[in-house]
């Protein structure tokens, strides 16, 4: 199984019925695919529809009804469509329950960098910042080393997208959740052992007794 | 009663080095008839505040190819390789906004308030030179309004007084810009008679509407 898709189905697992949900573009957006089907959430696309649906066949798309990626999306029974100070009110506002985002880095307080390499890559913060301050539960999907680089840190050496505990990281090696005290691995990821993960991070890991396994398919 | 004009009388009335707040997400819900006389008259010095650039070739973007902007405000410019390329080489000045901040800095110039108070962007970048408040022991950052000299508006329908609706993703930031500007203009797709667009479903009222573009020619 691919990286991304170990990460999409565990992360599918943290998903819970009937709540609102934000998944960023990219390797987030992967995870409604692995969702049971008897969870029913709503997918919020901050540019401006609660109820996202799966991708229209061809020929029959909206052209306005995109997700904030651009990319042409249905709206499924029960959807409203709002403007933009609804969207993100909802998420500032305590009523977002949760974000999934692609990380750059996350380190040990938790803190995720996520939407900048100074002169490098200068895309904007789009709706992170506001999502990552906001959300009930952030959680970061990301593969858990870059070019076999760390990108769990002491501390990120990139700009912060918010100076706040994300709520869980799930890499393909990993589940790992910033506590007050550090990150405490939860979780390793399919042929992955303990001190893999170690050796593959460079912030301190909290070990508590036998990690278990990462489970891949739901049990319900 | 409006009089309805064309794109290119439209783009008359906008002097050169005016601020324009345009609607539109990723080209969704943009006035592309108003963008396409803008770049034909080749107004110069503007500044553009809108969510993002879209692409090279598309909404926003044929703005910045044009080289009638010398500055952006915006959440996003990260699908339009070009924008980088002019902020880098300083042809065009970037100010990176969260994208909810935007929209609120935006609400505040349109509702006659001072500013906002918001927890985005606390611990990072976003909040360099900005005042931090506290209030009943939370911090926020203090953003300030951000006003309009013209605000376009792209909207599904208007009806002969101006009110306006939108459809689906493409509201965005339209309805909050049309409060923003000191000139509106709207362009509608279609234009309906008086009471074909039910008052509950009228998100810019008509009073705010200056100038309405004619309906969308056949065939375009």
């Amino acid at each position: 199984m691919e990286a991304k898709e170990i990460i999409a189905r565990r992360v599918a697992q943290e998903i819970e019925p009937d709540t609102l949900v934000n998944l960023g573009i990219g390797l987030p957006s992967m995870v409604a695919n692995y969702l049971p089907k008897e969870v029913h959430v709503f997918f919020q696309a901050e540019n401006g529809v609660i109820g996202l649906g799966a991708r229209p066949p061809e020929g029959m798309e909206d052209p306005d009804l995109t997700d904030a990626g651009g990319g042409f999306v249905t709206a499924v029974p029960g959807a409203a469509s709002i403007d933009s100070a609804m969207s993100f009110g909802l998420i500032r506002g305590g009523h977002l329950d949760m974000t999934v985002l692609g990380g750059l880095q996350v380190d040990e307080r938790g803190y995720l960098a996520n939407w900048m390499i100074p002169g490098k890559m200068v895309p904007g913060m789009g709706g992170a910042m506001d999502l990552v301050a906001g959300a009930k539960h952030v959680i970061v999907a990301m593969v858990h080393t870059a070019r076999g680089k760390p990108k769990i840190l002491r501390e990120c050496n990139l700009p912060l997208t918010a100076r706040r505990r994300v709520s869980l990281i799930v890499t393909e090696m990993a589940v790992i959740e910033p506590t007050e005290d550090g990150l405490v691995l939860k979780e390793v990821g399919p042929g992955a052992s303990v001190d893999d993960v170690i050796s593959a991070t460079e912030a301190k890991l909290i070990v508590q007794g036998d990690v278990p396994k990462m489970s891949l398919f739901s049990e319900s | 009663m409006k009089q309805a004009i064309k794109a290119a009388e439209a783009a008359e009335l906008i002097p050169d080095g005016s601020t324009l707040l345009i609607g539109g997400f990723m080209g969704i819900g943009s006035p592309h008839r108003l963008i396409n006389a803008i770049v034909d008259r080749g107004i110069s010095n503007l500044t553009v505040v809108a969510n993002d650039t879209a692409m090279p070739g598309r909404g926003i973007g044929k703005l910045v190819t044009s080289g009638c902007l010398t500055r952006v405000v915006a959440s996003h410019i990260g699908l339009n390789p070009e924008t980088q390329q002019k902020m880098i080489s300083g042809e065009i000045d970037v100010e990176l906004v969260p994208q909810g901040t935007l929209v609120e800095r935006i609400r505040a110039a349109g509702v006659g308030l001072g500013g906002i108070l918001t927890p985005t962007g606390l611990g990072t970048l976003v909040e360099e030179g900005k005042q931090i408040v506290t209030v009943s022991g939370r911090d926020f950052l203090l953003e300030e309004p951000i006003h309009g000299d013209f605000a376009l508006i792209a909207a599904h329908q208007a009806d002969y007084v101006g009110n306006l609706e939108y459809s689906l993703t493409a509201h965005n930031f339209n309805p909050i810009m049309a409060l923003a500007g000191k000139t509106v203009i709207a362009e509608p797709q279609t234009i309906v008679p008086i009471g074909v667009i039910s008052p509950d479903s009228v998100k810019t009222p008509g009073i705010l509407v200056d100038h309405l573009l004619e309906r969308q020619p056949d065939g375009s």
